[in-house]
């Protein structure tokens, strides 16, 4: 009998997984673009287009990749801590109303080199807080993370939506095109032809480095992993699960408000109701399609961004829906779900 | 073609007529059952090795046999709820197939499970009703309250199941049993957690069972129980059938057949005693577990080995729990230590608990041998692939694990697993509370694991052990307590008490010390 | 004022009817145990092959058809690879919420603000006439009758009939149920179908009937998640999640009757109120869970159900 050592899954192993999923999810889209008469390949080559054609595609491509980076970072200590994040759309929003917030201080303007950086710290504050409420909700109360994280976004959309059509609503007439765009000064500036500030490239990144650091070389990563994989025995460690829980999202909360927060100072310089665009629930696509490891989310991250940013070109060029690129990301997904089912039940039979 | 006459159709119809109504009032009349060569394997584990039985119409028969002998198993096999690896099993004579639980249902073999397989948030009647072929709860509910009459048991079709004891719940499940038709009848351990009047109107609804022909299987490891119900009884030892008798039953034999005594050993080796108090419970009760605790009260000392005797569920694994503080008491304290070095952060990490499901509470599947040890020791801040890989290679030499630093705890054998939980008893510890510490062990690593924790004792420290091996709390325990239904029935040196006494405590013969 | 009250309350009748038949569908699902994740993509699907396959045909009954096998299919994919392959049902139903979601947008885009068949209001004869209750109840679209026989008819098989029983253990106990001689596995996929088949039929009643026609968005986007909800709520008992249904609907109404009362209010507060509401109610019920104690949580304690023990749990048989 082969021991099972922690490094289980050795290189052919993992390229025969990803070769199953990609050619399962794939496959089952290809065959409904064939139903519809549509070519696979035009769509794949126009998708590839839109995302990497020229610098700004590219650099819009990422300008998405930044959050989706962002938010599956975050999802990798809920997850890890054995929870279901769906509250992370509302940490999102909440993120972004803290760093408007912030920025809509009169001192704001004034003294610009300072606020940004503040701003960047409200958003990924209230991210945390956001996020914490779920848990003590899920401690205290009993209420399971996935009902409390959904009852706190439409609570977060609610209060995102009062904002703008109410105290911060654009001077005479308020719509669902957001608040006043933020004085020059306080954006996240960008090079010229870049659509994504370097700067949040450079945090989002360092946050995923970070979270991987954590999860993988801390003493708090091997806790939150004994706690996730089995909270009754962590106790024997002197672990205390509820507080690691607490913490994990706490930790994932705040990165998603900073996600919010960065799209707010580095892509739309407002507050519009639809801030999040779903990127949260990207990442819980993206994370658990990477198997709830890091290794795997940045390229995954980036094949769902140039999925995203590629789609948009497909109504102007095939008179193809978008959403084409939410179909290949669930299949994929699903996929993933099915050859991982098939395997463990071929291991125990 | 002629037509058969009009008389010779009647004639016939009541013939068919009384044939449908025997066949549905005693489908099999006399029913006799016969396991013939039964093994089963779970993976590499031999659960069952060639058990041969034959089980009489009319009569209780009773299987003996310690925790983990296979008495369990081998009924599940009875009952088509877990397949067998080989062998067949006979039921009047004819050889059956038993697929699902459903085959054994419809041919009359229905089982009382040790945890009652009911439905806690459905009523009294809808439990009764599960699974029937027919739904009609007012006939129903007239059944339920005929066979309750004739029981003497006492049940509201419409309470709640949850609010009912274990032993109202099992006589539910009897009585329902009864009206599907169930002619070979089968009980795990029927008498754990109910009361004694409980326990009265279960043995007479037995006996009644038997005079009407049925068949009775009682698992126990009760003798009291065996003595006032069987006609006869298999003792099984290790997954086999180690030896028959019929009333009236030589008891040593049974005991001796069932824990297969050795010649006496010298007790424990004496130990430097202190008389510092390590552990003190006064008057702690619990409701946890299926006996929970009843005002327990015992004083435990430096240098003091305990082993804590006693059948599944009276009581040693809530006391262990909250020795280690891992329930709380409901009423009485609790005291660890001595009140001068009693600092709640310090005495946390001077006591460590091993419970007897490792890989469930004790270790955590998915990680590795380097990563438990790490988190049992002082986890530094930042971890490399190399922190603690030292460490981890010199305990696996140590403790002599087969595996490397990465195997997966849940890629340990039954014995690795042990030796990987010894090896996470941080040095400082002082109260070692262990849930049958040798549980799945060959003997040698039952032996080693003994060495290595007497060895590791401190002086100025306690162990306390629960076990259902007798030997094994003779061997290395310099004092018992006997739990009987949540009480300690018998407190006493090792060495100032013998086998027979501690076994009979153990099925509640002794009267409560005071 | 009181003219329109029976007016507005058979306006909370109709547009909860789909809501009846999505959040009963989920309560039969939980009830054998399983947890459908997928409802919000779900109703949007059945919804998009609803409206196509009734403007295809030029008939709305055909559309019905469609939107529940529609519904099953995704539910037999859940059962699949959840209770069959053993992945974790919440992963699953995740995954196929959104996958379902942007399935009906892109296969539907073609078809989006276009005109097809409706349901339209069929007054009973005698009944309708009836002062206030009339209107209330018996001037409405099938579909809404529908909902109303529902109700009952969920609740009489749930609590009254044998398979109701068997449902309702294999929530409870797969083992129990093993033993007894009942297949949970398979008893667990015939319910998920099931409830699937009565998402689906959510999902046409909008398209159909409440919020006719298909585009992007459809206006039931959400639905999905305040039915699982809504299921929470009611206690896992079919007549007080259907009351959760109609207290969400009569929300929804109050927030249109609201806004022309508080003008200075803007209108997407009102749309987006009930749902935080709800969930707010089912965080109070909860939370009463716990303080048993005081008086005044028990009446609300008394409110809340206790799930099926083995919901979301996978049964290995042997």
């Amino acid at each position: 009998m082969l021991m099972k050592t922690i490094q289980q899954h050795d290189l052919t192993h993992l390229v025969i997984r990803f070769f199953c999923i990609t050619g399962l999810g794939f496959g089952a889209v290809c065959l409904l673009l064939f139903t519809l008469h549509l070519s696979p390949i035009t769509i794949a080559k126009s998708m590839g287009s839109g995302a990497l054609s020229n610098w700004i595609r590219i650099s819009h491509m990422l300008s998405i990749w930044t959050p989706l980076l962002l938010c599956s970072s975050g999802l990798l200590f809920t997850f890890r801590a054995g929870l279901w994040n769906i509250g992370i759309e509302g940490q999102m929003i909440i993120g972004a109303i803290c760093t408007t917030a912030v920025l809509r201080l009169p001192q704001a303007e004034n003294s610009h080199a300072l606020f940004p950086a503040l701003a960047m710290a409200a958003g990924l504050c209230g991210g945390g807080i956001w996020g914490m409420c779920a848990g003590i909700l899920k401690n205290r109360g009993g209420v399971n993370e996935i009902f409390g994280g959904l009852g706190l976004n439409f609570v977060a959309q609610g209060i995102i939506l009062w904002l703008i059509f109410g105290p911060w609503k654009r001077a005479g007439i308020a719509s669902m095109s957001g608040t006043n765009l933020l004085p020059h000064a306080l954006w996240l500036t960008s090079p010229a032809g870049w659509r994504v500030a370097p700067v949040a490239l450079v945090l989002s990144c360092l946050a995923f480095l970070l979270t991987a650091l954590l999860l993988g070389n801390t003493r708090f990563g091997l806790r939150l992993t004994a706690v996730g994989k089995n909270s009754k025995a962590s106790r024997l460690f002197g672990i205390k699960p509820e507080l690691i829980g607490l913490t994990a999202m706490m930790l994932g909360g705040g990165l998603a408000g900073l996600a919010g927060g960065l799209q707010v100072t580095g892509v739309y310089h407002r507050l519009i109701p639809a801030i999040s665009s779903g990127y949260g629930y990207l990442g819980l696509l993206i994370v658990m399609l990477a198997g709830y490891r890091a290794a795997a989310i940045p390229c995954i991250a980036l094949f769902f961004a140039c999925l995203a940013a590629g789609s948009i070109q497909l109504p102007i060029m095939l008179q193809i829906d978008s959403s084409l690129s939410g179909v290949i990301q669930g299949a994929c997904v699903l996929s993933a779900l099915l050859v991982h089912g098939f395997q463990t039940k071929r291991r125990n039979t | 073609m002629t037509l058969p006459a009009p008389d010779y159709c009647i004639s016939l119809f009541f013939l068919f007529l009384q044939v449908q109504l025997f066949s549905r009032n005693d489908p099999f009349p006399f029913t006799m059952i016969e396991l013939i060569d039964i093994h089963k394997y779970f993976g590499d584990v031999k659960a069952l090795t060639g058990v041969s039985l034959q089980v009489n119409p009319g009569s209780i028969h009773g299987i003996v046999g310690e925790n983990g002998a296979g008495k369990t198993t081998l009924m599940k096999v009875l009952t088509g709820y877990i397949h067998r690896t080989s062998g067949s099993i006979l039921l009047n004579n004819e050889e059956i197939t038993l697929h699902t639980p459903m085959d054994a249902i419809q041919l009359g073999i229905g089982m009382l499970y040790q945890e009652p397989l009911d439905f806690l948030q459905l009523s009294v009647l809808d439990n009764f009703m599960a699974g029937n072929e027919r739904f009609s709860p007012e006939t129903m509910s007239r059944i339920l309250e005929k066979l309750s009459k004739r029981f003497g048991f006492e049940m509201q079709p419409d309470t709640p199941l949850h609010l009912l004891t274990v032993g109202e719940r099992q006589q539910l499940e009897l009585m329902r049993l009864i009206h599907v038709g169930t002619r070979v009848l089968i009980l795990d351990e029927p008498t754990t957690g109910i009361s004694d009047e409980q326990q009265e109107l279960l043995f007479s609804a037995l006996r009644s069972l038997r005079d009407e022909g049925c068949a009775i299987i009682l698992v126990s490891h009760k003798l009291d129980e065996v003595d006032a119900l069987c006609d006869q009884v298999s003792i099984m030892r290790k997954g086999t059938i180690v030896g028959h008798q019929q009333q009236p039953f030589n008891r040593n034999a049974i005991l001796q057949a069932m824990f297969d005594t050795l010649p006496q050993k010298e007790t424990a080796p004496a130990r430097h005693q202190g008389n510092k108090e390590i552990l003190k419970f006064t008057h702690v009760c619990s409701s946890n577990g299926r006996s929970g605790l009843d005002r327990i009260s015992v004083t435990i000392t430096q240098g003091e080995v305990i082993g804590l005797a006693g059948l599944d569920g009276s009581g040693q694994t809530v006391f262990l729990r909250i020795a280690g503080k891992l329930l709380e008491p409901e009423s009485g304290t609790l005291q660890r230590f001595a009140a001068e070095d009693n600092e709640s952060d310090s005495t946390d990490s001077q006591t460590v608990f091993l419970p007897a499901d490792r890989l469930n509470e004790g270790l955590i599947p998915g990680m590795s041998i380097r990563e438990h040890l790490l988190l049992a020791d002082e986890t530094p801040l930042v971890i490399f692939p190399e922190t603690g890989r030292q460490k981890a290679k010199q305990a696996i030499d140590k403790f002599s694990i087969i595996g490397t630093p990465d195997t997966a705890a849940d890629g340990l054998s039954g014995g690795n697993q042990q030796r990987l939980l010894l090896a996470l008893i941080p040095t400082q510890a002082r109260l070692i509370l262990m849930e049958n510490p040798t549980r799945g062990l060959d003997v040698q690593s039952g032996n080693w694991t003994w060495q290595h924790l007497l060895d590791q004792m401190p002086d100025n420290g306690a162990m306390i052990f629960a076990s259902p091996d007798l030997e094994e709390i003779l061997d290395h325990a310099s004092r018992v307590l006997v739990f009987f239904d949540g009480k300690i029935l018998l407190d006493s040196a090792t060495s100032d008490t013998d086998f027979d006494e501690i076994s009979q405590a153990i099925t509640g013969r002794i009267k409560a010390c005071s | 004022m009181d003219v329109s009250v029976s007016v507005l309350a058979a306006g909370v009748a109709a547009t909860s009817a789909p809501l009846i038949f999505a959040a009963l569908g989920e309560t039969l699902t939980e009830k054998a145990g399983v947890i459908n994740l997928s409802l919000d993509g779900a109703i949007l699907l059945s919804a998009m092959t609803g409206f196509v396959t009734a403007k295809a045909t030029g008939s709305v009954w055909p559309g019905f058809a469609a939107a529940a096998v529609t519904g099953m299919t995704v539910a037999f994919v859940l059962s699949g690879i959840g209770i069959w392959l053993g992945q974790s049902q919440v992963a699953v139903g995740f995954a196929l919420t959104f996958l379902c979601r942007d399935l009906a947008y892109f296969l539907g885009s073609p078809y989006s603000r276009t005109p097809g068949p409706q349901l339209l209001a069929v007054p009973i004869p005698v009944l309708a006439d009836l002062p206030f209750i009339g209107p209330i109840l018996f001037n409405h679209s099938q579909i809404v009758y529908a909902s109303f026989a529902l109700i009952p008819l969920l609740w009489y098989f749930m609590f009254n009939s044998r398979q109701g029983l068997i449902l309702r253990s294999v929530g409870e106990n797969p083992e129990g149920c093993w033993a007894r001689g009942i297949p949970p596995k398979r008893t667990q996929t015939i319910y998920t179908a099931l409830g699937g088949a009565l998402i689906g039929l959510a999902g046409a009643a909008y398209s159909l009937a409440v919020k006719p026609g298909w585009g992007r968005p459809q206006g039931c986007e959400g639905i999905g998640w305040i039915a699982l909800a809504l299921v929470i709520f009611g206690g896992w008992h079919p007549l007080r999640v259907a009351l959760g249904a109609y207290i969400f609907g009569m929300l929804q109404i109050a927030g249109i009757l609201f806004q022309e009362i508080f003008p200075a209010i803007p209108s997407q507060i009102f749309q987006v109120a009930p749902f935080p509401l709800m969930i707010f109610a089912l965080v109070i019920i909860h939370l009463s869970r716990n303080k048993k104690d005081t008086t005044g949580f028990r009446i609300i304690a008394l409110l809340s159900g206790t799930p099926p023990m083995a919901l979301g749990k996978t049964h290995e048989q042997e």
